[in-house]
């Protein structure tokens, strides 16, 4: 039992070290999302290619494809070490982790030669459009829908929580294409062009303020039918090979964590309360949770096993372990935790911040019910919900 | 990054399972349970005896197999999916471990062996009161080199042959090693909430001891023992917490309400995957306190009270919503739940209560990020 890299590890960490240093600063401490800034996306689109100049973009695509050909646990390093340097990464984290994976998979060699390499040098932007109003858990009873006209499609319908959507080039968009069979057999997934007429993106205004996060709108839009990935109505498979290429998670905590929170009770002289400790300690052991099951996920990464979906259990953690420890810093401050100035907040209102988008992380990526229902039926074998519309068409359910 | 036991450990593991799974079954928990004369159960105890698992983490120049740490914390996880009703932890987690840490040349060749060989059964006597136990509540004195005073409850301190005692030794604290089987002790059995493992008081009447490391320095001492304890006692509530879930899991499968299996219930679903997030994140906290303990890090204060905490959470969850998801059937005497329940409160506040550990951990870190 060690933490230590294999040589082979080893080897590739310090090469990726070497490359990262070269090219960016060290992460300032306590710096949290570098979103918003507005040279974001010129950062994001520079970094970008200079990766994949560097052989670091998409460690674990085959050489032909623009990628490394190496292994998820480089994968894993090469997210440990550029989490330590002011990366710009956000704006590629879904186009090239999971849309432009399910075009490699799904689309034709034209697809490939047209989109692969310009979304690996940071060209193109890519976003995903899976989730409607009506559709968020339960993705599958999606209302969008495409009619097909001679050799395109026409597209109405709306989309909603599409990260990135307004710098867009491309996204992935799932619809429904026959509502006379059970829903999950009526969708299809098509490429489709983000600049084009008819595709109106409004950001969304959350409710911590920030809108990271944007609804889309289709009205009358055509797609040519040879930007279909998968066969009509073969839509949920593509989605779900989609959603498999989602990224491990490799990053460190989204905010601020026991260590914050105990620097701040510190210097506020609250440290010595003993509410405090004993709440300090469970934060603890949470994060080491975290952080150790991590570790025991990539051990088995490292001997060439592939991990189930006992992953869910990092994201229960985390969201549920941040917004506890917010709270609690905010009632610590009392009254002035209300504050949210950053010139008046202690630690530059870093729990304040996080405090509101904790909620958001609760729900984004699968809600805390959602993950615990994967947890019981994938992991511990327990029979699945009652799913009334289960032999049913989509239409006759709505 | 290797962060898991290796195949050699998981063989030993599994072997340990069999084993355990067909000569300590709970029919021989239970002989134990239904039987007040019962301290333990001799057969089962005999059978790991002959195992040599009392060994594991003695060297072989002491009579041990000489195998590490890493190997009893296997064992103990073992010991706790089964609730073995022996004094194992006694003898092998608190006392062969502190005569290791602390005992003389002398002590460690006349009792490891014999620890090793069950021959001598070890206990550690340190509570007297309720609340916890600090140098300035313990009443139970050396004097002479005899000691005087009442321990109470100690753990398996019927069935032990030897014990180490904390006592005041004139303003600080000491631990001395005692010979349970001397005209100056008396010992009586006494009820507590888990009944398959047995407690004693001890009377302290003028008993001869024998002083454990330095003189005054028993609590720093007492300390360091506990925190080696700690991992593998978390080790043995991570595998109760383990078998809590599986009865749980098992019996939502199998019973019916409604007109279909409890366990498609979400009200049940989301407590059997708290119980799983839970022992996950126990079982991850218990193997950071393996390492630590395996490898002398100088980290193992702050591990094992992380690994202790995690563990007892997780026991005390798994323990009673197994009960609730049994339902009427859960509580009642001859179906096993109330026996984790049990073992699961016991191991919690052996060698110090929750509170305490958070507040270990608490200092720990505190002192390591001034």
């Amino acid at each position: 039992m060690d933490f230590n890299d294999t040589p082979e590890e080893a080897e590739f960490r310090a090469e990726a070290q070497a490359f990262l240093s070269q090219h960016l600063k060290p992460k300032t401490p306590g710096a949290l999302r570098s979103g918003g800034r507005e040279d974001f996306l010129a950062r994001a689109k520079a970094w970008q290619k200079i990766k994949a100049e560097g052989g670091f973009a998409q460690i674990t695509w085959p050489k032909e494809m623009g990628g490394r050909g190496g292994t998820v646990m480089q994968q894993v390093i090469w997210g440990q070490e550029e989490a330590k340097f002011d990366a710009p990464t956000g704006p590629f984290a879904i186009g090239l982790g999971m849309c432009v994976p399910t075009v490699i998979a799904f689309g034709s060699d034209e697809h490939k030669k047209k989109y692969v390499r310009k979304a690996l040098m940071g060209e193109d932007v890519w976003c995903q459009l899976f989730s409607e109003p009506a559709a968020g858990s339960d993705v599958a009873g999606l209302k969008t829908k495409a009619v097909k006209d001679g050799d395109e499609w026409v597209i109405n319908g709306q989309k909603v929580w599409t990260s990135g959507a307004h710098y867009s080039d491309y996204g992935i968009l799932l619809v429904r294409t026959d509502p006379n069979v059970p829903k999950h057999k009526g969708l299809t997934m098509f490429i489709v062009d983000m600049k084009q007429p008819g595709v109106d993106v409004r950001p969304i205004h959350q409710a911590s303020g920030g809108s990271e996060f944007n609804e889309v709108y289709f009205t009358d839009v055509r797609i040519p039918d040879a930007d279909r990935l998968g066969e009509p109505g073969m839509g949920w498979k593509v989605a779900l090979v989609t959603l498999m290429n989602e990224r491990l998670a490799v990053g460190g905590s989204p905010g601020p964590d026991w260590k914050e929170i105990m620097d701040y009770a510190r210097s506020a002289g609250t440290l010595s309360n003993q509410a405090f400790r004993d709440k300090l300690a469970d934060w603890y052991v949470a994060a080491q949770g975290y952080k150790l099951t991590k570790f025991r996920t990539q051990t088995a990464l490292s001997r060439g096993e592939t991990p189930g979906p006992e992953n869910a259990i990092g994201k229960i953690i985390n969201a549920n372990h941040l917004q506890d420890i917010c709270n609690s810093a905010i009632e610590m401050q009392d009254h002035f935790g209300i504050i949210v100035d950053k010139d008046e907040a202690p630690s530059d209102a870093i729990f304040q911040e996080s405090f509101m988008w904790a909620p958001g992380l609760r729900i984004a990526g699968g809600t805390d019910e959602i993950l615990k229902n994967i947890i019981a039926e994938r992991v511990l074998g327990l029979p699945q919900d009652v799913r009334v519309d289960k032999d049913k068409t989509f239409a006759e359910m709505n | 990054m290797n962060f898991d036991f290796s195949d050699d450990q998981k063989f030993l593991r599994d072997e340990a399972r069999k084993f355990l799974e067909a000569q300590c079954t709970m029919a021989q928990v239970r002989e134990v349970l239904d039987d007040d004369s019962k301290s333990h159960n001799d057969g089962v105890w005999k059978k790991i005896v002959d195992m040599g698992w009392l060994g594991a983490a003695i060297p072989e120049e002491y009579g041990g197999l000489g195998l590490g740490m890493l190997e009893l914390c296997v064992i103990a996880e073992e010991l706790g999916r089964t609730l073995a009703p022996v004094p194992f932890g006694s003898s092998a987690y608190f006392f062969a471990e502190a005569l290791k840490l602390a005992g003389s040349e002398e002590q460690k060749q006349a009792l490891l062996p014999k620890v090793a060989d069950g021959s001598v059964i070890g206990c550690i006597a340190v509570s007297e009161g309720p609340g916890e136990t600090a140098a300035g509540n313990i009443a139970t004195r050396l004097k002479d080199g005899g000691i005087t005073g009442k321990k109470i409850p100690v753990t398996d301190g019927d069935i032990a042959t030897h014990a180490i005692v904390l006592v005041k030794d004139g303003s600080s604290a000491s631990l001395v090693i005692v010979d349970l089987n001397q005209s100056g002790v008396t010992r009586k059995s006494i009820k507590t909430l888990e009944p398959t493992r047995s407690h004693a008081v001890i009377s302290f009447d003028g008993a001869s001891a024998d002083l454990l490391g330095e003189a005054g320095n028993g609590m720093p001492l007492l300390d360091q023992i506990n925190d080696r304890a700690a991992v593998l006692l978390a080790f043995e509530q991570l595998g109760g917490a383990s078998r809590c879930l599986e009865m749980a899991n098992a019996y939502a499968k199998e019973r019916q309400a409604f007109g279909r299996a409890i366990g498609g219930n979400q009200a049940i679903k989301h407590k059997l995957a708290d119980m799983y997030v839970k022992n996950e994140v126990a079982r991850s906290n218990a193997y950071y306190g393996a390492w630590a303990l395996s490898s002398d890090a100088a980290e193992l204060p702050e591990a094992a009270a992380a690994a202790r905490v995690a563990a007892s959470e997780a026991f005390w969850y798994a323990s009673k919503e197994n009960i609730q998801t049994h339902g009427g059937m859960g509580f009642t005497w001859e179906v096993d739940c109330h026996l984790f329940y049990r073992r699961a409160k016991l191991l919690a506040v052996q060698a110090g209560s929750p509170a305490v550990w958070k507040e270990k951990l608490v200092s720990a870190l505190e002192a390591k990020n001034d």
